[in-house]
């Protein structure tokens, strides 16, 4: 097993060059140039010439490719064309508040979405069911934005519960820090919350039919021994597999989030990239969240082997 | 439709600015201390102000750096950083000194040779700068207060360029500093002015910190515009950057925030009802819009083609489409700006034509190739503008290709000066503060300049013989008559075509008091309860 994921955590090492690689080739052929942008409204053609010479925009290609590399290799992702300051600075500046969106919306979301699935599948056709299942359908309708300014406006401008945009550090304090995070990690949990309760329900509905289920509960078993020990365990892999591709989409999804709470996370951190063209820092983002999602990939394959020790790689 | 006056318009925003400034106590009797946070219109992401013109970076530098000249809020040309001045030899030699007390946020004393070398940079990158570069002999330092200018040819306009009060301004750094090349952005932040910036807190895309700058000496006399006495009362002050306007008017009502620097006008009714919070025009001569054509490739290579422009842009249409709220824009034929020392209407069209503008397309042999448009639809006035134009050029007979993308784009796209089928453009819209059009010196339309113009590249040797003899004239009147006759040949050649002038409300909590009228947000006088 430790071969297997030292084989695997190799085998990132290819995947994240083909992924920089193409990144960088992409950003390449994309309409704007920063290099204008910077020499602003009243520069000379010499004056962008030089700022694009400044940047290193006027190398061939390859030798572009090979520059960056060659920092990556060195772990230095090179620095913001704007701001001049290091990539790896405005990512760590930005993280935390991702991280910590990203992992309290999954909570949330396995928190309910699982408990949620489980009550259906086992209350099938009740209005318990029915109830799991509006939400569930509610849940994939509503846009994120929509839900966002929704709650802001419940909690926030109405109550005055709860704060309106911004992030607190962990570091100034544990109510301040979650306070900030409530409304947005509800906001992008709701999606997924909805995801894991109908693949919960959809894969329990196919365990609980199993003989083995029956003889447990004829065997007078308590139902929540059942459901959890013997049919939640054997329903788990399809809801692993969607909570691992869910984490994936979270730190998509956070972008919209990020934006409506004022969040200063990687998701808004790229969009403002990407809309000013600072090809250094949409590289390095780009870079980093391509090796989370190989990583996240692995812990759930690793996963699999837990649940299930029929799987062997 | 009704449309305000120009009196009304003028009258109200001024009032408003006037009536924001009286109901402001005196600075001996704010408020002292607190923290204020503030919501500003775009992202910090330049630090050096002459690297860039963004309006963004001028704010952020008014905060560190100090001039030596400001201008106040009736336009006037005051001393800031210099005590005292005086021209001899009919204008052609200058002498500044600088006021005592001045010092850098690394404690070193501002020299005059700071002053020098900031205001070769400057001469450098800023077009005014430039001009001023080019009808100067010498710029040295006498001793350690003060310096001279002397002038290679007369040249009217040394206090306006040094007093400059929007990008790029000429703002005083340390001598080591400013020798950075000036296509070089510079590494440090270190200016004399009355807040310090806090690196160590600077979050691109989230937040921007300064605090009070304890060893600054204010001037004695009231503050105006950028000059007067800049006193600060406010210990700290954040800039949370919310880029979603429904989110910063929010934070704005939670008091979140204090004060949003510039709230979308369809926003602006909400704050006006809400009793907690108040708007205030702080730039009351405003902002003008642009219609501009590119000179270089067919069909506006032609004047008749162009000219066809000025029978089309109906202001009110463009202005309902691009502004929309009708108490916060109005009607402006003045190249100059209306309520600048150049407002004139000369060489301006009369009313809208359509069927003389469709007559000038036909005389201009147009051969029905498409008329690439570009359409920033991030911007809403500028893609409102575009959207009124598509109409009214076709309308006209032109076969318009409307493309669409975001600024960043329209940016990259508007540089290039291939053809259109290669990439080029045939028309743009863009806009600008009134004092980066007040005059033919700052105005970067106002250029003949062929490829030296700014994008859209009109040729015409007339306009730049006016403005070589405007920036010499020292007599106003003289002054007035010349940029009068600029106008007229502009409009003739149809440079551009303006498609009104507006403001823009800033919007405040009223526990904040003290906010000055100014293009930029200002935060000395300002005081938070």
């Amino acid at each position: 097993m430790l071969r297997e994921i030292l084989r695997r955590l190799v085998a990132t090492i290819p995947v994240m060059g083909v992924v920089a690689i193409a990144v960088f080739a992409l950003l390449h052929v994309t309409p704007g140039d920063p290099a204008i942008i910077i020499a602003g409204d009243y520069a000379t053609a010499d004056d962008i010439a030089k700022v694009r010479t400044k940047l290193g925009l006027d190398k061939p290609f390859l030798t572009q490719v090979g520059i960056w590399l060659g920092g990556i290799a060195r772990g230095d992702l090179g620095a913001s064309i704007y701001s001049g300051l290091p990539v790896t600075t405005l990512i760590k500046q930005r993280a935390e508040a991702t991280i910590a969106l990203t992992l309290l919306a999954m909570l949330i979301s396995i928190a309910v979405g699982v408990p949620a699935g489980i009550l259906a599948a086992w209350r099938r056709g009740s209005w318990l069911d029915r109830g799991v299942m509006v939400f569930a359908v509610s849940g994939f309708s509503m846009p994120t934005f929509w839900l966002g300014f929704v709650l802001v406006y419940v909690f926030a401008i109405s109550a005055h519960w709860l704060p309106v945009q911004g992030f607190q550090s962990f570091e100034r304090g544990l109510w301040p820090f979650l306070r900030h995070l409530i409304l947005p990690a509800i906001t992008l949990s709701v999606v997924y919350m909805a995801l894991i309760a109908r693949m919960t329900r959809a894969s329990m509905l196919g365990v609980l039919s199993e003989d083995y289920i029956r003889t447990a509960f004829a065997k007078g078993l308590a139902p929540r021994r059942v459901l959890v020990r013997h049919a939640l365990k054997n329903a788990s892999l399809p809801v692993v597999t969607v909570i691992g591709l869910g984490f994936a989409l979270l730190i998509g999804g956070a972008v919209v989030t990020e934006s409506v709470f004022a969040l200063p996370g990687l998701g808004r951190l790229t969009v403002d990239a990407i809309i000013r063209r600072d090809y250094p820092v949409i590289q390095g983002v780009i870079l980093v969240v391509s090796g989370v999602y190989v990583l996240i990939n692995l812990v759930v394959d690793v996963l699999y082997v837990v649940l299930d020790p029929r799987i062997k790689y | 439709m009704s449309h305000l006056s120009r009196r009304h318009f003028l009258a109200g925003a001024t009032a408003a600015a006037a009536a924001a400034t009286i109901s402001v106590p005196r600075v001996h009797a704010q408020k002292k201390g607190g923290t204020i946070k503030f919501v500003p219109h775009a992202d910090l992401k330049v630090l050096d102000p002459i690297a860039t013109t963004a309006y963004i970076t001028r704010n952020h530098a008014y905060m560190i750096y100090d001039t030596l000249f400001g201008t106040d809020a009736n336009l006037a040309v005051k001393p800031q950083m210099v005590e005292k001045f005086a021209s001899s030899s009919k204008g052609m030699k200058w002498s500044f000194t600088l006021r005592d007390g001045l010092k850098f946020h690394d404690g070193q004393t501002v020299a005059a040779e700071d002053a020098v070398e900031s205001l070769k940079r400057w001469g450098k990158r800023d077009p005014l700068g430039r001009l001023l570069a080019a009808h100067t002999a010498k710029l040295a330092p006498v001793d350690k207060k003060t310096f001279t200018l002397e002038l290679a040819q007369p040249f009217g306009l040394v206090l306006e360029a040094i007093g400059k009060p929007s990008s790029n301004v000429p703002f005083i750094m340390p001598a080591r500093i400013a020798a950075t090349s000036e296509n070089e952005p510079i590494k440090e932040t270190i200016g004399s002015g009355p807040f310090k910036f806090v690196k160590d807190e600077w979050q691109p895309g989230n937040q921007v910190v300064y605090v009070r700058n304890p060893d600054y000496v204010p001037r004695q006399e009231a503050p105006s515009g950028s000059t007067g006495g800049k006193a600060v009362t406010l210990d700290r002050v954040v800039w949370r950057y919310i880029p979603d306007h429904a989110t910063a008017n929010a934070a704005l009502e939670a008091g979140e925030v204090d004060w949003w620097e510039n709230p979308p006008l369809d926003f602006v009714p909400k704050i006006e009802a809400n009793s907690a919070l108040a708007t205030f025009v702080t730039d009351p001569r405003g902002t003008q819009g642009w219609v501009r054509p590119n000179h270089k490739h067919p069909p506006f290579n032609n004047k008749k083609a162009r000219q066809a422009l000025l029978y089309i842009v109906d202001q009110p249409k463009y202005l309902k489409a691009a502004i929309g709220v009708e108490k916060y824009y109005r009607t402006c034929p003045a190249l100059f700006s209306c309520g600048g020392p150049f407002e004139s209407a000369v060489g301006a069209p009369g009313k809208p034509d359509v069927e003389k503008a469709r007559a000038l397309v036909k005389e201009s042999g147009y051969d029905g190739r498409p008329v690439v448009v570009l359409d920033a639809t991030d911007i809403a006035l500028t893609h409102g503008a575009a959207l009124v134009t598509r109409e009214l050029l076709s309308q006209i007979g032109f076969n318009v290709d409307l493309q669409s993308m975001d600024w960043s784009s329209v940016v990259a796209r508007r540089a290039k000066k291939e053809p259109p089928a290669q990439g080029g453009w045939n028309m743009l819209f863009t806009w600008w503060i009134a004092s980066d059009v007040i005059n033919p010196a700052v105005h970067a339309g106002i250029s003949g300049a062929g490829d030296g113009a700014w994008f859209g590249w009109p040729e015409s040797g007339r306009i730049e013989e006016l403005k070589v003899q405007w920036a010499r004239a020292t007599d106003k009147a003289k002054q007035k008559q010349l940029a009068e006759e600029i106008q007229r040949v502009a409009y003739d050649e149809v440079l551009y075509v303006p498609f009104g002038q507006w403001v823009l409300p800033t919007a405040y909590r009223k526990a904040v008091s003290g906010v000055l009228p100014f293009p930029a947000p200002l935060f000395w006088n300002v005081s938070i309860a």
